[in-house]
C-alpha cells in the first residue's frame, strides 16, 4: 500500500518536474503585467525598495507555485478537487471558530505566517463546480444549478460572515462563470437575476453597518470626510487631474502628499491613472483583457468538460477583479476590499492568482491537439 | 439543442462552450468598455475640474477627539473629572527611521513595551499623516528632558490633552470604576472613526458600562497643508460633541460613611432606594486609587494590589458571592404566607434539634434547648431554626426555589455595571447542572436557613430586600439616575419601570413579616435588639451569621472567643426604613464577622444615620417615633448592643 504510493508518487513528481508547460502569450502577459505592479508599487511606495521587493518575493513564489500546478495533469487535479474543496472550506470554518485579524476574522495564524484561506476557495470553488457538472449533461437543468449554488454558496456564505464582501464576491463570480460557461439557459439566467434583484432589500438587511455606509457614501461621498467618503473624493481627484497623458512616473501628487488613502494596495490603479493617464489605463486594460481572452482561448482548446469549464471560470474572474477595482477608485461602485489583480500590493491575492495561471497552464499542455 | 441525450455528447457540449465563451468575451470586452468610458469621463470631460481640485487639494481633515462626560453624584459633587495633561504625538510620515527614531527617544523619555505595542498597532490601522499618541501623562521632568532635545525628533511632539481624574480616589473606585488607554485588542472593536484622537476607554464600573453615552462624537477640523504636508493653518471647525455627563443616585456622604464604618475591615454594603430601584450608596471594603490605572499602572503598584490578601481590586458588593444565612428568614416567611402554607398564627415548638423523620442528623437551634413555641413573628424575632426548617420542608424545594427567585436570587440583578455575579439560588436543577448527586431532603432543610448551597451577592441580597421594603415590587437596581448633554443642559432622568409585578398580593402578609423585622429591633429578645436606639423612625431589620464552613457533628461549640468565630463566620445585617414607609433598604456585609447583629448591625445603623443626615433629620411621609417612647422600650445606647445578643454557648448558629 505504502509503497505502491511511493512509486505513484515518484512517477507523479517525475512528471511534473520534467516537461515545461508554458503557454507562451499567457506567460508573456503575466510577466508583462508583473513589470508594470513593480513599477506602479515603486512609485505608489514613495521610492522604497522595500515595498517593491517584498512584492517580488511574492511574485517569484507565486512563479514557483505557478510552475508546480503547471505540472499537474488536469486530470489529476480533477481527482483532487472534492478534497481540496473540502479542506478550505474546513479551515474557513476553522478560521471562523478561531481566526484572528483586525475587524475581521480572516487569517489563521500557522506560527511562522499568517494565512488567508478564503483565498484558497477563489480557486477550489470553480474547481468544484467544474467537477460537479463534468460528468453530467450539459446545459445544466434546475436540480444541478441548485447543486452547484450550494457549493458556491456555502463557503461564500462563511467568507461573507468574515466580513470580507470582496473575497466573497470574487468566490462567488469563479462559481458562477463556470455555471455560465457549461451552457445554463439564459432564459434560466434571467429568471435567477430578476430573482436576485428582488433580494437585494433581504440582503441590504444583512450588511454590516459599515458595509452599507460604504454603499451611501458612494451617493454622498461628501457627507463623510473622516471615512470612505474621503477615500472616494480623493481618489477621483487622483484619476480626474491625470488625463490623457498623466502626471508622469513618480509624479502623483495625490499619492505623495498621503491624501490618497491606502495608495500601495486598494488604491494603486489610482496612482497608476495619475501618472499614465487615460492612455496608461486603456494600455492596461487592453492587457487585462488580452491576458482574459487568452485563458478562453486555452479553455476553448480544452479537451474535457472539467478543464474547460475550470480555465474558462479563472480567466473571467480575473475580468471581475479589475472590474471592481477599476469600478472603486472612479467612484462608480462602492468601496470593497478587492485588489487590482498582480499590481496592488500584498502578497495571498497574488500568489493564488498566480497559482490559478498554472492550472492554466497545464490545461493549455493537455490541450486537443486538432478540431 | 434542448433535446434529451443518453450520453454527453462531447462535441455538441464543446461547441455550446465555444459560443458561451465568445459571449463571455463580448460581455467582458463590454465591460471594460464601460470601465474605460469612466475614465474618460473623469479624465477627459472633467480633467481641468481635477486638475484645479487636485492643486488646491492643500486640505485634510483632522478629527478632534469628544471631551469625555462628567460624572457626578446625586447632588452634583465630581466623581470623575477632565484635567489637562501632556503626551507625546508622532507623525509617522515626518519620521524617517521610526525604531531607531523610537530607540533614540527612549533614551529620553522613558517608553514602556505597551506603550510601544499599542503606538505601533495604532500606525498601522491610522492614516500616515495623522498623529498617534505614544506616550500618556509625561512628568514635568520628561517635558523639560524632551524640550531641550527636540530638534533631534521632527515629527515628535508634546500635546495637551484631558485625561480622566477621579478626585474621591477609592471611594468610587468600584462603582465608577476608571477609564484605561486604549491598546491593541480595544483598536479591534472599536469604531476607528468615532474613537480617532481618542486615547482612553472605559475598563471597569460605570465608565465601561456607559462606555456609549460618555465618549461623546468626534468632530473635525479642516487643516490646510504645503507643499510638504506641514499644517499651514485651520480652515473651518467642526467641534466634536462632548460625551454626556452622569448623575448617579449615590449620595456621597452615604458612601463615606458606609466605607468609613468598615474601618478597613473586608466586606461590602449596597443601599437601595425600594420605590425606584436606586442606588444610595454601594461600597466594597478595601478599596483601591482607580487614578493609578488611568495612564498606565506601574508594575510595583499593580504588583501591591495583586499580592494584599484582601484583594481591593476584588468588588465585593458586584461579585462577592456568600451563603446569606438567616437573612433569607423573613423573605421565605413571606412566601410561606403568600403561598398559603402558614397563617400568622401557626406555631412550632422549638426544642433545640430539629430532626427529619427517620433520620439521625439533627439541625439545631441558636439556643441549647429551643425558645419553646413561637409564631412567625417571634421566629423572625429570634431567628429561630426550627421555624424555618419545617417551612422550609412544607414547601419543598421546588417551591422554595421558584419563591426565592423571584427576589433576584441566582441570576444577575441587571443592575448597570459589567460582571454582577450570579451567586447560586438551591435548586434541583443547579444541583443537578453542578452533581451527579440527587436532591437529599437535608438540603432543602437548612436551604431554608439560607445555608447549603446558597451563594449571594451583596447587591442581590440588598435588591431582595429592597424588593419586600417596597410591598413586593422590584426594580433593578440602578446606579445612574440621570444623564446630561452639557454642563448647562437639564438633567435628563433615567426611567427605570418595575421589573416585575409586584409578589406581594395582600397587604397583611406583608404586615406580618414587617412586624417581625421591627421586633428583630425592637423586641426583648429581637436579635438586633438596640441598633434602633436614638433613631427617630422606625427601622425593620435581620440578622444573618452565615458559616463559612459545614459542621461535622451535631455537638454545641462552647468557644466563644470571637476572633475564633470571625474566621468561621460571615456577618450580614439587612434592614430597611421607615418602616411604616420604606425609603431606604441597607444590606451589609463583614466578611470575619462573629455575629450578624452585633458585627455587621452597627455597620447599617451608621449608613441610616448617615441618610437621615443627609435628609436634614426628616423624612417626609414617615411617622416620627417620639423620644420618650424609644427610651421607654427601655432601648440601650448602641455601644452597649454586646449584651443584648443572646450568644451564649450558641454557635453554627445562623441568627
Amino acid at each position: 500500500m505504502i509503497t505502491t504510493l511511493y512509486v505513484r508518487g515518484r512517477r507523479l513528481l517525475r512528471r511534473v518536474m520534467t516537461r515545461p508547460r508554458i503557454d507562451l502569450p499567457l506567460a508573456s502577459g503575466l510577466l508583462l503585467l508583473l513589470a508594470v505592479g513593480l513599477v506602479t508599487l515603486y512609485s505608489a511606495g514613495d521610492g522604497g525598495f522595500s515595498l517593491v521587493g517584498g512584492q517580488a518575493m511574492r511574485f517569484a513564489l507565486g512563479g514557483v507555485l505557478l510552475l508546480l500546478a503547471s505540472r499537474i495533469p488536469p486530470a489529476v487535479l480533477r481527482s483532487w478537487t472534492p478534497w481540496l474543496y473540502a479542506i478550505s472550506t474546513a479551515l474557513l470554518v476553522l478560521v471562523a471558530l478561531l481566526g484572528e485579524g483586525r475587524g475581521a476574522d480572516r487569517w489563521l495564524n500557522l506560527g511562522v505566517m499568517r494565512f488567508q484561506p478564503s483565498e484558497l476557495l477563489k480557486l477550489t470553488v470553480p474547481m468544484m463546480v467544474a467537477w460537479y457538472l463534468h460528468p453530467r449533461q450539459l446545459p445544466p437543468r434546475w436540480k444541478d444549478i441548485a447543486m452547484v449554488g450550494l457549493l458556491i454558496a456555502v463557503p461564500a456564505g462563511l467568507i461573507a460572515k468574515q466580513p470580507d464582501l470582496g473575497t466573497a464576491l470574487l468566490v462567488i463570480a469563479g462559481g458562477v462563470f463556470a455555471l455560465f460557461l457549461s451552457g445554463m439557459a439564459w432564459w434560466r439566467m434571467g429568471l435567477m437575476l430578476a430573482a436576485m434583484v428582488g433580494m437585494i432589500p433581504v440582503g441590504w438587511h444583512f450588511l454590516h453597518q459599515y458595509q452599507r455606509d460604504r454603499v451611501l457614501t458612494l451617493l454622498n461621498p461628501e457627507s463623510d470626510p473622516l471615512g470612505n467618503g474621503w477615500h472616494i473624493i480623493q481618489s477621483k481627484i487622483a484619476v480626474g487631474s491625470g488625463g490623457i497623458f498623466g502626471k508622469g512616473w513618480q509624479h502623483s501628487s495625490q499619492s505623495r502628499l498621503d491624501f490618497l488613502p491606502e495608495h500601495t494596495t486598494d488604491f494603486i490603479f489610482a496612482v497608476f491613472s495619475e501618472e499614465f493617464g487615460l492612455l496608461g489605463v486603456v494600455a492596461l486594460i487592453a492587457l487585462y483583457a488580452f491576458i482574459i481572452g487568452r485563458c478562453l482561448w486555452i479553455a476553448m482548446e480544452a479537451r474535457e468538460t472539467y478543464s474547460r469549464l475550470l480555465a474558462g471560470a479563472i480567466g473571467m474572474s480575473f475580468f471581475v477583479y479589475v472590474f471592481v477595482n477599476g469600478g472603486m477608485i472612479a467612484g462608480m461602485l462602492p468601496v470593497v476590499g478587492v485588489p487590482l489583480p498582480l499590481i496592488s500590493y500584498g502578497g495571498t491575492s497574488a500568489v493564488s492568482l498566480l497559482t490559478g495561471f498554472g492550472v492554466l497552464m497545464s490545461i493549455h499542455a493537455h490541450r486537443k491537439m486538432h478540431d | 439543442m434542448r433535446r434529451r441525450r443518453s450520453i454527453k455528447d462531447n462535441r455538441d457540449e464543446s461547441a455550446l462552450f465555444r459560443r458561451r465563451a465568445l459571449a463571455g468575451f463580448l460581455l467582458i470586452v463590454l465591460g471594460l468598455c464601460g470601465l474605460v468610458g469612466r475614465f474618460f469621463f473623469l479624465q477627459v470631460l472633467h480633467h481641468q475640474e481635477f486638475v484645479t481640485r487636485s492643486q488646491n487639494n492643500r486640505v485634510k481633515p483632522r478629527a478632534l477627539p469628544p471631551a469625555r462626560g462628567l460624572i457626578y453624584d446625586r447632588n452634583g459633587v465630581v466623581l470623575a473629572e477632565n484635567v489637562p495633561a501632556f503626551r507625546l504625538e508622532v507623525v509617522p510620515e515626518q519620521v524617517k527611521h521610526m525604531s531607531a527614531m523610537l530607540a533614540r527617544l527612549s533614551r529620553i523619555v522613558p517608553l514602556t513595551r505597551d506603550d510601544l505595542d499599542t503606538f505601533k498597532k495604532q500606525v498601522k490601522q491610522s492614516r500616515r499623516f495623522e498623529s498617534i499618541p505614544l506616550k500618556l501623562h509625561l512628568t514635568e521632568d520628561e517635558i523639560d528632558r524632551f524640550a531641550v532635545n527636540r530638534w533631534r525628533f521632527p515629527g515628535v511632539d508634546v500635546v495637551p490633552y484631558l485625561t480622566r481624574r477621579y478626585p474621591l480616589g477609592g471611594l468610587f473606585a468600584h462603582v465608577v470604576g476608571y477609564v484605561g488607554r486604549i491598546d491593541a485588542d480595544d483598536l479591534k472593536r472599536l469604531d476607528p472613526v468615532r474613537y480617532q484622537g481618542t486615547s482612553h476607554v472605559g475598563r471597569t464600573g460605570l465608565e465601561r458600562s456607559y462606555e456609549d453615552l460618555l465618549h461623546g462624537t468626534p468632530g473635525y477640523e479642516l487643516i490646510e497643508v504645503n507643499a510638504d504636508g506641514r499644517t499651514q493653518r485651520v480652515l473651518e471647525t467642526h467641534p466634536p460633541t462632548p460625551g454626556k455627563n452622569l448623575y448617579l443616585s449615590i449620595d456621597v456622604r452615604l458612601q463615606k460613611a458606609a466605607e468609613k464604618a468598615f474601618d478597613g475591615r473586608p466586606g461590602a454594603a449596597v443601599a437601595i432606594d425600594p420605590r425606584n430601584g436606586q442606588v444610595l450608596a454601594m461600597v466594597s471594603v478595601p478599596t483601591f486609587n482607580p487614578n493609578l490605572f488611568v495612564n498606565g499602572i506601574s508594575q510595583v503598584d499593580y504588583n501591591a494590589l495583586i499580592d494584599n490578601p484582601d484583594k481591593p481590586l476584588f468588588n465585593r458588593a458586584l461579585r462577592g458571592a456568600y451563603p446569606p444565612g438567616s437573612t433569607v428568614k423573613p423573605l421565605l416567611g413571606l412566601g410561606g404566607l403568600v403561598e398559603g402554607f402558614r397563617t400568622p398564627q401557626d406555631t412550632v415548638l422549638s426544642t433545640g434539634v430539629f430532626y427529619l423523620p427517620g433520620h439521625k442528623r439533627g439541625y439545631r437551634d441558636d439556643v441549647r434547648g429551643g425558645v419553646g413555641i413561637v409564631d412567625l413573628v417571634q421566629a423572625i424575632e429570634m431567628s429561630v431554626n426550627t421555624y424555618f426548617y419545617k417551612l422550609a420542608m412544607d414547601m419543598g424545594i421546588d417551591r422554595l426555589s421558584q419563591w426565592m427567585g423571584q427576589f433576584g436570587f441566582g441570576r444577575p440583578t441587571g443592575i448597570d455595571l459589567v460582571g454582577e455575579a450570579s451567586g447560586v439560588l438551591p435548586s434541583r436543577a443547579w444541583k443537578a447542572a453542578h452533581s451527579r448527586q440527587p436532591w437529599y431532603p437535608g438540603e432543602t432543610v437548612i436551604a431554608g436557613i439560607g445555608q447549603g448551597y446558597w451563594a449571594v451577592t451583596p447587591i442581590q441580597l440588598a435588591h431582595a430586600i429592597a424588593t419586600l421594603a417596597g410591598h413586593g415590587v422590584p426594580y433593578a437596581p440602578r446606579l445612574v439616575m440621570a444623564t446630561q448633554a452639557g454642563q448647562d443642559a437639564p438633567r435628563k432622568p433615567l426611567p427605570n419601570p418595575p421589573s416585575g409585578p409586584s409578589l406581594i398580593h395582600n397587604a397583611a402578609d406583608w404586615d406580618t413579616i414587617n412586624k417581625g423585622m421591627e421586633m428583630v429591633i425592637y423586641g426583648a429578645k429581637g436579635t438586633g435588639h438596640g441598633l434602633a436606639a436614638g433613631f427617630p423612625y422606625l427601622i425593620a431589620g435581620k440578622s444573618g451569621t452565615a458559616e463559612r464552613f459545614s459542621r461535622t457533628t451535631n455537638a454545641y461549640n462552647n468557644d466563644k472567643n470571637s476572633a475564633y468565630l470571625a474566621s468561621r463566620h460571615r456577618a450580614w445585617f439587612v434592614a430597611y426604613a421607615p418602616a411604616d414607609h420604606p425609603q431606604i433598604a441597607v444590606a451589609a456585609i463583614l466578611e470575619a464577622g462573629a455575629w450578624g447583629a452585633q458585627d455587621a448591625g452597627p455597620i447599617v445603623r451608621k449608613i441610616l444615620n448617615a441618610w437621615l443626615a443627609a435628609h436634614g433629620g426628616v423624612i417626609p411621609g414617615a411617622g416620627r417615633i417620639p423620644s420618650s417612647a424609644a427610651s421607654a422600650v427601655g432601648i440601650p445606647p448602641i455601644d452597649a448592643v454586646p449584651g443584648a445578643t443572646p450568644a451564649a454557648g450558641a454557635t453554627g448558629a445562623t441568627r
